[in-house]
């Protein structure tokens, strides 16, 4: 029952919702019934999944270029504490920074011709930061005498750094990279947005063309999509960081 | 021989002197016990002879070098990502051992302590008293010179504790390193070691040495020697003195 109980919830507001519309009259480009939605999503379910599968990309691609520099550079910190101290504030200021300011931007530099590479490197913006800061916190939850111990038997910064610090970081790279890819997906829906371009026809994409035609039902059709797709991003990492997990541990 | 000695060293921390002066040494083949109140500065002394740690004032000598001194902390501190195995060679790793032989001498030192057949085991598949086998595993697996033990059994129920007592014992018989641990059980310290040095209250300074009589290992039945009983008692009386003085 406890598991009904949300799926009930949503049955019973889509219904007031279509009872609603029905009776007030409401206009179809301003609020569309739920089940104009469910025809829309059927019509271009073709169209809004290749669409989705193009925003998909966009976010995985940031999300394993922003993986490889996130931690890279967190390694970095670990092994030099002067980069550490140079490093760290501007991580922060990337962090802080809204993605859509700098959006057009990187639209002027990547050009009119790829705007694809803008969408990306603005994803990849959005997802370092839970990555890095995930990293750097994990290259120091070593067990200090096991840094003792790395010590006593001379082990360079390097070694320690191999065979321990980022070993023992993998719990923290996995909840970063779970963090960084949601992130990574909402990022590259943003860039999209900001790009406002058909030469990436995404998800964003179809929701800006479909408001220019007043195609309401198809707008929240593509929303539609959009979250089923963040939830099943999300499932896959909570399973896929569950898997790692136990592997680390051993049991 | 001096395997390795502390010449009138003291430590200083931010809160003040948490060591000294004290002067200490370690005779090869000699098993010396630490004892003292909490907070006496015995775990820093052990930390002083590893070279873990510098002295604010005097001298920390070792003979043993690198890849000589052991360790075994007061936790297993296992790496809980490598097998029983990986773990006992790590130091083997970290001296540039090629991987087979690591794997062979590693095997070996886990049978040392009684875990043949758990190599591949996780820490976190094995017990309290097995996992602190493999970290005395990975101490011994360099042979050392000078094996440092930092209340190494503290977290054991007292079974599993006497019966690793017995094992140290039987270990150390095997290759004579001289050992150096800290305790805050007077009887472990008298089972254990040929010397007991009790320090008093922080900073700690020497407050009284005994030399325990008896063969090493213990025979059975040392427990209730009366040379061990007046031994524990000494050691007790002197350890009280060290608190109230």
């Amino acid at each position: 029952m406890s598991r009904l109980a949300p799926l009930l919830l949503v049955a019973g507001l889509l219904a007031a919702w279509e009872i609603a519309c029905r009776a007030l009259q409401v206009p179809g480009y301003f609020l569309p019934t739920p089940s104009a939605v469910a025809m829309a999503l059927a019509e271009n379910l073709p169209t809004l999944a290749a669409a989705a599968g193009r925003t998909l990309w966009t976010a995985v691609l940031a999300l394993a270029i922003a993986s490889v520099v996130a931690v890279g550079l967190a390694v970095v910190t670990a092994l030099s504490p002067l980069l550490d101290k140079a490093i760290r504030p501007l991580a922060s200021v990337v962090q802080v920074t809204p993605v859509v300011a700098i959006a057009p931007l990187l639209l002027i530099w990547a050009g009119l011709d790829h705007p694809g590479r803008a969408l990306v490197t603005l994803a990849v913006l959005v997802a370092f930061f839970p990555i890095f800061s995930g990293a750097v916190a994990g290259l120091r939850s070593a067990d200090p005498d096991l840094e003792r111990l790395f010590r006593l038997y001379g082990a360079s910064r390097w070694q320690t750094v191999r065979r321990l610090r980022l070993p023992a970081s993998v719990p923290f790279l996995l909840e970063g990279h779970k963090v960084g890819a949601g992130l990574a997906l909402i990022g590259a829906v943003v860039a999209e947005f900001a790009a406002g371009s058909g030469k990436v026809q995404g998800l964003a994409w179809q929701m800006l063309d479909a408001g220019n035609k007043l195609q309401t039902d198809r707008m929240i059709a593509a929303l539609v999509v959009l979250g089923v797709m963040g939830v099943a991003l999300h499932a896959a990492l909570e399973a896929l960081e569950r898997a790692g997990l136990r592997w680390w541990r051993g049991r | 021989m001096t395997v390795a000695s502390l010449l009138d060293v003291e430590v200083d921390y931010d809160r003040g002197r948490a060591l000294g002066p004290l002067t200490l040494s370690i005779g090869a083949g000699e098993i010396v016990a630490l004892v003292g109140p909490s907070g006496c500065g015995k775990s820093t002394a052990l930390r002083l002879l590893a070279g873990l740690e510098d002295p604010t004032r005097g001298e920390a000598r070792r003979a043993a070098g690198r890849g000589e001194t052991a360790v075994v902390f007061q936790a297993p501190t296992l790496a809980p990502w490598r097998s029983a195995r990986a773990n006992v060679a790590l130091p083997l790793e970290l001296a540039g051992v090629a991987p087979d032989e690591a794997r062979t001498r590693a095997d070996a030192a886990l049978a040392r302590v009684g875990l043949a057949g758990a190599e591949a085991a996780r820490p976190a598949q094995l017990s309290g008293g097995m996992a602190m086998r493999v970290s005395l595993a990975r101490a011994l697996v360099t042979a050392p010179r000078l094996l440092l033990l930092d209340e190494p059994f503290a977290a054991l129920d007292e079974i599993t504790r006497r019966r690793l007592a017995d094992d140290v014992l039987a270990l150390w018989d095997a290759s004579r390193p001289a050992i150096a641990f800290v305790t805050h059980n007077v009887e472990e310290a008298v089972y254990m070691a040929s010397r007991v040095v009790v320090l008093s209250r922080g900073p700690g300074r020497i407050a009284a040495e005994f030399a325990v009589d008896g063969p090493l290992p213990r025979p059975d039945g040392f427990r209730a020697a009366e040379g061990f009983r007046a031994t524990a008692e000494a050691v007790s009386a002197a350890l009280a003195k060290g608190i109230d003085a």
